[in-house]
């Protein structure tokens, strides 16, 4: 039976040998698993063997969409990339926004997996069905930075519409925060795909689709899909439109949430201009969309023509690489950060691992466990022009520290031995966004709990702290705070496989709401309860890779500094995690999902959620 | 001479969504294809985002480059026309447009341009009605002179007043 929406195409691209093969995935599959995350998931723990190193040949590539690109439901335009992370060693997933997903729709792809290592750097054409592995060489493709890449490949297939995904430097000499840019400011930023692709030898990949769309019921879908259209310019989207993300900075450092000198602080010294008003009044020059959003989150802010280092440079605002490169290394040298961004966009490093790494080491700096004579200039808080070079020579791998920093806070940390380990902010190896979690007790465990490492993306717990809905002080309510992220996480989890973006959760106002858009566009009857149990089942499955993997309760604890140090000033002075505490609204945490005591799925809980074929398999990897 | 209202785009206000790209083909073929649009987005990157239809040209070249006088301004609306019967694919037109926005249907060959949705069950331009800022209008040669006008003029007169002080 076929669905609308899916191509229900798979194809599996051995970039050691050049084969390409293509398949078909069955109707079941695609509603089970819904599309992004879920196939990622599925298919990872199908297919690739426990242990396998993340930057050996044998790792597993996954590209994947859902039903909705190339339809205008709103933020339809997704893709996610999924392997073994090189970076966590975990479940790796990053999901990006812009043109790819609609451009691959229309060649007809779906789902495509890429194994082995090609022999020399390549890139991948897919005109339509044509699916070509081509050469970097004869174009002069490799080392160059991502925004290049496209220009290049662009002007190669005369088409300035081509969607074009590529990898920088930083990728290519596999950085372990190593990106893949799209559309020059969306990144697939997190856990190193880009990484991935650098050790796949596979620098890019190019769509284009010229096959038109259909949906299963076009009048219903029109009726929706605009209603949509309507409701992604209301309220529930102002703020990402107005000032953008930015605007959180000074709501949250108003609650003492807004990570500063890597995360000694939540409270930021130097808030004067350090506002989305302040950013969007003085330095945006232009939002701009990606494919089929009308919110246009993407605010571009240029550094004046007459600065005397990064004159025009042009830069995608975001609340969080505005943190990593900016509060977080402790200065407000807004210039500083645009410039750093165009350079992690373009080298293709992941803005919130590169900014909060360079924090880390800037108090490795401070505690003269970095020295001025293997730097070269004095990386200290505060300075943003030291920021902008240390990315540069990260991406690049150029100096001595740059290159022990290209693989994250983590990896650097045990390079440089002694007290190191103690100023790498990171959950499971991938380091924190925004949130100073010590005044936030739901989404300190909603963020280490995150399958992919620190992350404020797959579950919003810091909602729950946010908006008072539990004492974010305290820890009482266990296993009801559990209940509460487990919710959210697998309602992400939905979105995440839809693809759609997390800026219009708030225009669906019930799960009845994708149900009735899922069947205009797919003409599968989806029940609210079986959307929300395919959510439960896909977390749960990518749960089940860590634990393959070799994860264990120890992983899903946030750093030592957040149980240890206080902040010195804020709504959240002197305040820390307890242990205690935290361990017990963890264990309501996996009570609630249904996980013994050590995080583990019962056979149980795997039974009732279709997952049977994963008892009996979750001990023999090695991390 | 009748005053006909086009699509005018204002470059300030375009975020580059591509959404009247993907309902103008929806409305009109009932299948999402922005290469059957009749309106174009374009972006020049970083700043630039627009999008083009036609603008129903007084002595359309389109017109007068078409060799099977395939294509004809309506007196009514002023849209350009395509009698699909005639219309062979050579895309002269398509090169002549000074806009570039004429396109070739990828399955009949014939080509598409601009019919305010005239073709449509819908009463106003979809791609007006569909997009989120409001950038989309139509207007005809003289609103936009008197528009260009007054925004002049106030651009002039904030220069002259804050010289002034």
């Amino acid at each position: 039976m076929t669905l609308e929406g899916y191509t229900q195409e798979r194809v599996n691209i051995h970039l050691d040998t050049g084969k390409i093969e293509k398949g078909s995935i069955t109707e079941e599959f695609c509603t089970n698993w819904i599309g992004g995350y879920g196939f990622g998931a599925k298919v990872l723990w199908d297919e690739l063997k426990p242990g396998t190193d993340p930057l050996s040949p044998d790792n597993i590539l996954v590209w994947a969409i859902g039903p909705y690109p190339g339809t205008f439901l709103p933020t339809s335009s997704k893709y996610g990339l999924f392997a073994k992370s090189p970076l966590t060693g975990l479940f790796g997933l990053s999901i990006s926004s812009g043109s790819i997903a609609q451009q691959a729709r229309r060649a007809g792809h779906n789902l495509i997996v890429f194994y082995g290592k090609a022999e020399e750097p390549v890139y991948i054409m897919f005109d339509d069905g044509d699916i070509q592995i081509l050469p970097c060489k004869e174009i002069d493709l490799w080392g160059k930075g991502a925004w290049t890449s496209d220009e290049i490949l662009k002007e190669h297939f005369h088409d300035s519409r081509l969607s074009v995904a590529a990898i920088g430097p930083a990728g290519e000499k596999l950085s372990k925060i190593g990106c893949v840019t799209n559309d020059r400011n969306r990144q697939a930023g997190r856990t190193g795909m880009g990484c991935v692709m650098g050790s796949k030898n596979l620098k890019a990949l190019c769509f284009r689709g010229t096959k038109s769309i259909k949906v299963a019921d076009p009048k219903k879908f029109y009726v929706l899909g605009k209603d949509f259209v309507k409701r992604a310019i209301g309220t529930a989207t102002a703020k990402y439109r107005d000032y953008g993300t930015p605007s959180g900075l000074a709501s949250y450092n108003d609650m003492g949430m807004l990570g500063n000198y890597n995360f000694r602080e939540g409270y930021f010294d130097k808030m004067d201009k350090f506002t989305g008003q302040w950013l969007d009044e003085n330095l945006v020059v232009k939002k701009v969309a990606c494919s089929q959003c009308p919110i246009a989150c993407d605010h571009l802010a240029k550094v004046p023509k007459d600065h005397p280092l990064w004159a025009g440079a042009v830069g995608s605002m975001d609340i969080e690489n505005i943190y990593s490169l900016g509060s977080n290394c402790g200065h407000d040298d807004w210039y500083a950060i645009i410039k750093a961004i165009t350079l992690c966009d373009d080298l293709g490093m992941d803005t919130i691992s590169a900014g909060t790494t360079v924090a880390f080491a800037m108090e490795c700096f401070e505690k003269g466990i970095i020295k001025k004579e293997d730097v070269g200039y004095d990386l200290s808080f505060g300075d943003g022009e030291a920021v902008v070079k240390m990315i540069e020579e990260m991406g690049n791998r150029s100096s001595k520290i740059g290159d022990i920093l290209s693989d994250g806070s983590r990896a650097a940390a045990k390079k440089l031995g002694g007290d190191a380990m103690k100023y790498s902010m990171q959950v499971k190896g991938l380091e924190f966004p925004m949130f100073d979690i010590r005044g936030m007790s739901c989404f300190a465990v909603g963020a280490s709990v995150s399958i992919r490492g620190a992350c404020h993306l797959r579950n919003g717990a810091y909602g729950l702290d946010a908006k008072g809905k539990f004492d974010r002080f305290t820890y009482d309510k266990p296993l009801e705070r559990g209940k509460a992220i487990k919710v959210v996480e697998d309602e992400y989890g939905v979105i995440d496989s839809l693809i759609i973006c997390k800026f219009t959760r708030g225009i669906y106002a019930d799960k009845q709401d994708h149900c009735d858009i899922y069947k205009a566009v797919t003409g599968y009857d989806m029940t609210p309860k079986k959307l929300m149990l395919d959510g439960e089942a896909i977390h749960n499955l990518a749960k089940c890779f860590n634990i393959r993997e070799g994860a264990t309760k120890a992983d899903d604890y946030p750093p030592e500094r957040f149980f240890t140090e206080a902040p010195t000033r804020g709504p959240a002075k002197g305040v820390t995690l307890k242990k205690a505490g935290y361990t017990k609204v963890l264990e309501g945490y996996y009570e609630a999902r249904g996980w013994d005591k050590e995080g583990v799925p019962t056979d149980e809980t795997l039974k009732r959620l279709g997952l049977d074929f994963v008892i009996g398999k979750l001990k023999g990897g090695k991390k | 001479m009748p005053r006909h209202e086009f699509i005018v785009v204002d470059p300030d206000k375009c975020i580059g969504c591509e959404l009247c790209e993907t309902v103008c083909s929806f409305v009109h073929d009932g299948e999402f294809n922005p290469l059957h649009s009749r309106i174009k987005r374009v972006r020049i990157e970083p700043l630039i985002n627009i999008a083009l239809s036609c603008q129903k040209c007084e002595d359309p070249d389109c017109v007068n480059a078409c060799p099977q006088k395939a294509l004809e301004k309506s007196e009514k609306d002023g849209s350009i026309l395509v009698d699909e019967d005639k219309c062979s694919g050579c895309a002269f037109c398509i090169r002549a447009c000074p806009f570039g926005a004429i396109s070739m249907s990828t399955e009949t060959g014939k080509v598409l341009i601009c019919d305010l949705c005239e073709s449509t069950e819908y009463e106003e331009p979809q791609c007006i009605e569909f997009c989120p800022r409001e950038a989309i209008s139509l207007r005809t040669v003289d609103q936009v002179g008197d528009e260009k006008r007054i925004d002049a003029v106030k651009r002039l007169l904030t220069e002259l007043l804050a010289g002034s002080k």
